[in-house]
């Protein structure tokens, strides 16, 4: 019995094959029936990114799993098998924690990967396919992902241009709800920063653009007021954050005219994007004081530095994750002797009753005498027993846990552990 | 008795530092945590070093450069600590437990018994004309390390370097605000700290200002504080040149405060009280 990870992702598989093998709702509802004597615990995910099955069980689940996919989906198994990786063990188990803490995601450490990691797993404890063994696979999966992110800065800094002109609208500005940001001309970049800005808090929205018409639809689309591009001058002065993307050949914002504005504004810090190829603002409008001005290429090597930063984060993030799993694969080992200690309880506990109930029956006294032998009985037993429970769960997880239970089994003549009728009755 | 305590008082400050440096590096909430603890307990042991010479020399502690010094000390901790508990900016500590460790190890050697002080001076007067010289003070600096702060971030945002300040370091306006809470604060401080001087003034020397170099340059200092202050309220100057004029207004505290009685003789001298 082993932990297995089966799956594709972005890095093995194009994302029709993707699209074809992830589960609908109502085939979700079906995993129930994917379980079995191979695959005892399941648990399944999948984002754009990844289709992934983890589970407790034996090598056979991995055939079980593709017979599933392909009697679910209708499509044979041997024009998908391909594409799968399979993990097991510790492998898996790494797989599934770096998974979680977005250190396998197509853009390292984006956040999204936990909620939908969270969610995965709670839509599987619904449907009761998890157990002990897999509920705390993901939930320590979970709590990997955590120390990750408060220990590590791999979700630190903006890797996106439109998210880097955000980031540093809050460096300078702090809150954004009492800022006015202004969007000058239009283009897709420009306007998803706008939309970046307006979810980030952005009081006020102007939208400037040479035919009014257009500024006009756009402010609709953006929670914003349109002005013509003659009260441009008017409209930067009233903005603490200005992005512009005109396709004018010239510049529209001159060192002089920026004087003049920042004089209005009485040195009041503005934030200027200027992400139009080729450039809206004159270069030395920089040199104005309390102004920051950003161009495209600006950005893009925040954007850059930012990866590289994520890149060495990431390094950090694997080390945390190694000790995780190792802590995950000793509690694990532990499990194994479980069932062997239930039964060795549950044989001791028969015992005692059993030769409780004929001394009492004899021995006819009354009830306050009885529970105090009841109270003194199970306290013996206890007393005898707990040593050797310690003995067992600490010799597991060092090692041979087979072996050892083995050696119980025969030393207390047990029989089979019912574990497996258990849990297939589930 | 008061060496131990200083002593341990040191070692707080110290740990407090240590603490705070960490915190900049790491950014973890448990640091934070022993951070404010230590500063607390540092700050709880200091006053009462500051509590046990004035109730042992009957006058507030301020005539010589070790209580100068150790009484402005524990006032920018404070301070320190007030605005931290209100504003939430740990990564300010980094900056100014280790300026306010200087300031403790000066008055940590230059220790001396309390000296009597001469009869013309024993007043009321004292306490009100050194506690709010000292509180204002204490106030330009904070508002010096926010400013040597906003220095720092703004040069990381104009030269477009996002490196080891630019994610530890608070916003801008943030920064801004905090420095003129910090001088509306203390500019009213340093005025009532020179009015009762003079009245003190007139009271012990008869003269309500004789322009003693430490009159002289406390007047310096709070006209460039008010210079501050009204070119922010009527020209708008914020951010980087209030910034750097907070810097030179800290120069000239300094001054006052240290320059003028080690390098110019005059009625504050200490040792001539």
């Amino acid at each position: 019995m082993d932990i297995y990870a089966v799956g594709i992702s972005y890095k093995t598989s194009p994302v029709e094959i993707r699209e074809k093998l992830a589960l609908s709702p109502e085939e979700l509802t079906k995993l129930k029936n994917l379980l079995s004597f191979h695959i005892r615990e399941l648990a399944y995910i999948s984002t754009c990114n990844r289709v992934e099955f983890y589970y407790w069980g034996d090598e056979e689940g991995i055939e079980e799993i593709f017979t599933f996919l392909e009697e679910a989906k209708g499509i044979p198994k041997d024009s998908f098998k391909d594409y799968f990786y399979i993990y097991s063990s510790e492998e898996a188990v790494l797989h599934i924690f770096r998974v979680a803490s977005s250190l396998d995601s197509m853009v390292l450490g984006e956040p999204q990967i936990v909620g939908q990691f969270k969610d995965a797993f709670e839509d599987c404890s619904k449907l009761g396919i998890t157990g002990p063994i897999v509920n705390n696979l993901m939930s320590k999966a979970l709590a990997a992902s955590k120390r990750v992110r408060t220990r590590t800065g791999i979700g630190e800094s903006a890797v996106s241009v439109s998210y880097a002109a955000v980031e540093l609208a809050v460096k300078i500005f702090g809150e954004l709800d009492k800022c006015t940001a202004c969007l000058i001309g239009a283009g897709e970049m420009a306007e998803l920063a706008a939309r970046h800005l307006k979810d980030a808090g952005v009081k006020r929205m102007l939208v400037v653009n040479r035919t009014l018409e257009r500024a006009e639809k756009l402010a609709e689309e953006l929670g914003g007021e349109p002005l013509p591009f003659n009260r441009l001058n008017e409209a930067i002065t009233e903005s603490d954050i200005v992005i512009t993307s005109t396709a004018s050949q010239t510049y529209i914002l001159q060192k002089e005219q920026m004087n003049e504005i920042m004089k209005k504004r009485k040195l009041k810090p503005i934030f200027i994007i200027d992400i139009a190829v080729p450039r809206d603002v004159d270069p030395d409008v920089e040199k104005v004081e309390n102004v920051y001005l950003y161009n495209i290429d600006d950005l893009e090597a925040v954007v850059e530095e930012n990866k590289r930063k994520r890149q060495k984060e990431a390094q950090k993030a694997e080390a945390i994750l190694k000790e995780e799993v190792s802590k995950f694969m000793s509690w694990l080992k532990s499990q194994e002797i479980v069932p062997v200690i239930v039964s060795l309880r549950n044989w001791v506990e028969e015992i005692r009753k059993s030769e409780l109930e004929k001394t009492l029956n004899r021995l006819k006294l009354g009830k306050k005498e009885e529970k105090a032998l009841n109270a003194m009985t199970n306290a013996i037993v206890n007393k005898i027993m707990h040593p050797v429970f310690v003995y067992l769960k600490q010799e597991s997880v060092k090692g041979d846990a087979k072996t050892l239970k083995e050696t119980v089994k025969a030393m207390f003549a047990l029989e089979d552990e019912h574990e497996d009728k258990d849990r297939n009755q589930r | 008795m008061e060496k131990a305590l200083l002593t341990a008082t040191l070692v707080l400050y110290a740990f407090t530092t240590l603490h705070y440096l960490v915190y900049i590096l790491y950014r973890n909430e448990k640091v934070q945590f022993m951070c404010r603890l230590s500063l607390a307990a540092a700050i709880v042991l200091h006053s009462s070093t500051i509590v046990t010479r004035w109730v042992k020399s009957g006058h507030f502690p301020a005539t010589s450069l070790h209580e100068s010094l150790s009484i402005f000390s524990l006032l920018i901790a404070a301070g320190y600590l007030i605005l931290e508990l209100k504003h939430n900016i740990p990564v300010i500590g980094a900056f100014v437990s280790p300026l306010n460790l200087i300031f403790f190890l000066a008055a940590f050697f230059t220790q001396e018994l309390p000296k009597p002080l001469p009869p013309a001076l024993r007043s009321h007067w004292l306490t009100i004309h050194a506690a709010t010289s000292f509180l204002g003070e204490a106030a330009f600096t904070l508002s010096f390390v926010v400013s040597v702060v906003y220095i720092l971030q703004e040069r990381e945002i104009k030269k477009k370097r996002m490196g080891f300040f630019f994610t530890r370091l608070p916003p801008l306006n943030k920064l801004d605000d905090l420095n003129y809470k910090i001088l509306t604060v203390g500019f009213p401080l340093l005025t009532i700290g020179i009015i009762t001087g003079a009245v003190w003034a007139n009271y012990a020397w008869g003269s309500y200002w004789s322009w003693d170099p430490k009159e002289t340059w406390s007047l310096i200092t709070w006209l460039v504080y008010g210079g501050i202050l009204h070119g922010r309220l009527t020209a708008g100057w914020r951010g980087r040149r209030a910034a750097l004029f907070c810097i030179v207004g800290f120069a000239c505290v300094m001054f006052t405060f240290l320059g003028v009685n080690l390098l110019l003789p005059g009625l504050h001298t200490y040792s001539s009280m």
